[in-house]
This record gives C-alpha cells, sequence and structure tokens, in this order.
C-alpha cells in the first residue's frame, strides 16, 4: 500500500517536471541547454508576472524560451540575450532588478536596517552598563559598610 | 520631546512610502518605446500570405495611427471591441494585428463584432508582439511619425481613452 501510494506521488511529481518543455525541443548541446535554462531563469514572466520564463506554462513565457534557446544556439553571451529582453520589457522583465539610481533604496535597504538594528542594540547596552557601573554614592557607601559590618549579628 | 519625534518622522516617511507604493499599479508596464521609434513590422493578411501592412505603412500615415493587438480567443478583446467600432466611427485609423489566432476565428470575430481596422494582420507564430514588447492582450499603440507615443496594456474603454488616450492625441495633433 505504502509503496503503491509513493509509487503514484513519483508519478505525480514526474509529470509535474514533464509540464514544463513537454513540447519544447531542448536544445541539443548540453552545456548550451544548461546556459538557456540559466538564463530562463532569470526572466520574469510577463503574463503571470511572479513566475520565472522556466516556470511558467503561459503561451508567451514558451515563446520567450524559444527565443532564448535559439539566441544560445546562435552563440550569443547571457548578457546579450538578456539584454535583448530588456530591450523590449525594460528591467521589469529581470526576476533581479539592477542596481541603479531607481533600485539604489532597495538594494542597499537590507544592509541599512542591518546597520540600524546593530545601532539599536549597541545603544541599548551602553545604557545599561552605564547604569550597572553607577558609582556608589557616600550615603551609599556607609550604608552598605554599616550593612556589612552589622551582617548577622541582628 | 526628542523621543517621541524620531519614531514619528520614521512613522510618516514610512506611510508616504506605503501610500505612493500601494497607489501603483505593478501590473502595468511602461513600454520602453515610449518617444522611440517602432520597431519593425510586417505581416501577412489574415490567413494569407501576402503582406498585409508593414512598419512603412504605418510611418507614411499623415496624423496618428492607432495599432491594436488582438485575439479572437481574449475575453477582454471582446470587451473593447464596441470601443473600437466608436473611435473608428469617431475618424481614427486603427491598425489591428491579430495575434496566434486561428484565420477562421480572426474573421468570424470581426464578422459578428464588426470591423473597426483600416488594415488587418496576422501575427501567427507571435514573433512580432516580442519585438513590440506586447505582454496582455488587447494592447493599444499611439502612434505619429513612425514614433510610438504611448502604449495602454488592456481595454480600452471611454474612461481610459478619456484618460489617458485624449490629452497625447491632443498634444500631438497641435
Amino acid at each position: 500500500m505504502r509503496m503503491f501510494a509513493s509509487l503514484i506521488l513519483w508519478i505525480m511529481m514526474s509529470l509535474t517536471v514533464l509540464a514544463v518543455g513537454v513540447d519544447e525541443k531542448r536544445l541539443a548541446n548540453p552545456a548550451d541547454e544548461a546556459r538557456a535554462q540559466e538564463i530562463m531563469k532569470q526572466l520574469r514572466c510577463l503574463v503571470c508576472q511572479n513566475q520565472s520564463v522556466v516556470d511558467s506554462d503561459a503561451g508567451l513565457a514558451k515563446d520567450i524560451r524559444i527565443i532564448v534557446r535559439e539566441r544560445v544556439a546562435l552563440g550569443e553571451d547571457e548578457a546579450t540575450v538578456l539584454k535583448y529582453m530588456t530591450d523590449r520589457y525594460g528591467d521589469w522583465v529581470l526576476l533581479k532588478p539592477p542596481f541603479d539610481g531607481a533600485t539604489v533604496i532597495l538594494w542597499l535597504s537590507p544592509a541599512l536596517l542591518v546597520l540600524i538594528g546593530f545601532f539599536l542594540v549597541y545603544r541599548n547596552m551602553k545604557s545599561r552598563k552605564l547604569a550597572a557601573v553607577a558609582p556608589l554614592s557616600d550615603d551609599e557607601k556607609a550604608r552598605l559598610d554599616a550593612l556589612l559590618n552589622d551582617g548577622g549579628k541582628e | 520631546m526628542k523621543k517621541t519625534f524620531i519614531p514619528f518622522a520614521v512613522f510618516c516617511v514610512i506611510s508616504i512610502a506605503l501610500y505612493i507604493g500601494l497607489g501603483l499599479n505593478p501590473s502595468k508596464l511602461p513600454s520602453v518605446f515610449i518617444d522611440e521609434p517602432m520597431p519593425e513590422l510586417s505581416l501577412p493578411v489574415v490567413g494569407g500570405e501576402e503582406i498585409g501592412f508593414t512598419k512603412a505603412d504605418i510611418a507614411a500615415e499623415e496624423g496618428v495611427v492607432l495599432l491594436n493587438f488582438f485575439a479572437s480567443w481574449c475575453a477582454p478583446c471582446y470587451v473593447e471591441h464596441p470601443f473600437l467600432m466608436e473611435l473608428e466611427k469617431r475618424g481614427y485609423k486603427i491598425y489591428g494585428v491579430a495575434y496566434k489566432d486561428k484565420p477562421h476565428a480572426t474573421n468570424r470575430f470581426l464578422e459578428e463584432q464588426g470591423n473597426p481596422f483600416f488594415k488587418t494582420a496576422a501575427d501567427n507564430d507571435g514573433r512580432t508582439a516580442i519585438e513590440w514588447g506586447v505582454y496582455g492582450f488587447p494592447e493599444t499603440f499611439v502612434i505619429k511619425d513612425g514614433v510610438i507615443r504611448y502604449k495602454h496594456a488592456g481595454p480600452i474603454m471611454e474612461m481610459q481613452f478619456e484618460d489617458e488616450f485624449m490629452p497625447i492625441l491632443e498634444s500631438l495633433s497641435q
């Protein structure tokens, strides 16, 4: 029974793998195909918007996969193929936005937040330390001495 | 005083950023071709081999031309269609590109819904749409003298036309 279930699961999983590219010709040269896959992973499906072109079943994504493979087969490098796409669809087609004036805050915000966090922790620790090491006043010293000397007698 | 001011300032900055950010429509992409010469275009007539129209045909037009990508399988295209008919009646010259559509389906669509297009051509393999950066259907370009002036993705209706197209069309006709 368990074997049967895992068999079904295995078949279903292989079907989803087949779903993309079942009607597409992969490139004959495995190195080229790997390069094409690498490029396709970086391209956003313009129809579904938060999937890469590799993951999408949309017709447009399929056409884009075909174009990427064609260009890779022609010997174009990654930057050239990506530029072909951004020339037509803008930077938006890239899942990873480029670092420029418009995205500088986007890129720097994680580092900035970490820095702010460190600063807050540092400030907090410093103020605690100061409180802890504040020396005793003369009055307090006298009381402490008195307590220590008389300690246990009372 | 200072202690309450900083969190309040941070709150204000975040509020403004969110107000602007959440007000944007992330599914709306500006075309990279705005104010650029239009990409190549040479398409066959629907269901035939002969050329329907080319880039040169559109560039040679006097005045503003609309180029509309549509398909008979595209539901929003049906929504938009009556308004295209209306625009044609108002005297706009509209070129139609049937995107990845079966010729008989395109023809039936235009017979049943009416034909607002001055000329219709077919983008059978969808290559031209990609050259033009088209990603959703219908999509409409405003072209003058071979230069793309505006693009709208999705159906154009009276409202979009008044708000988005009219200011551009008016500035172009001056």
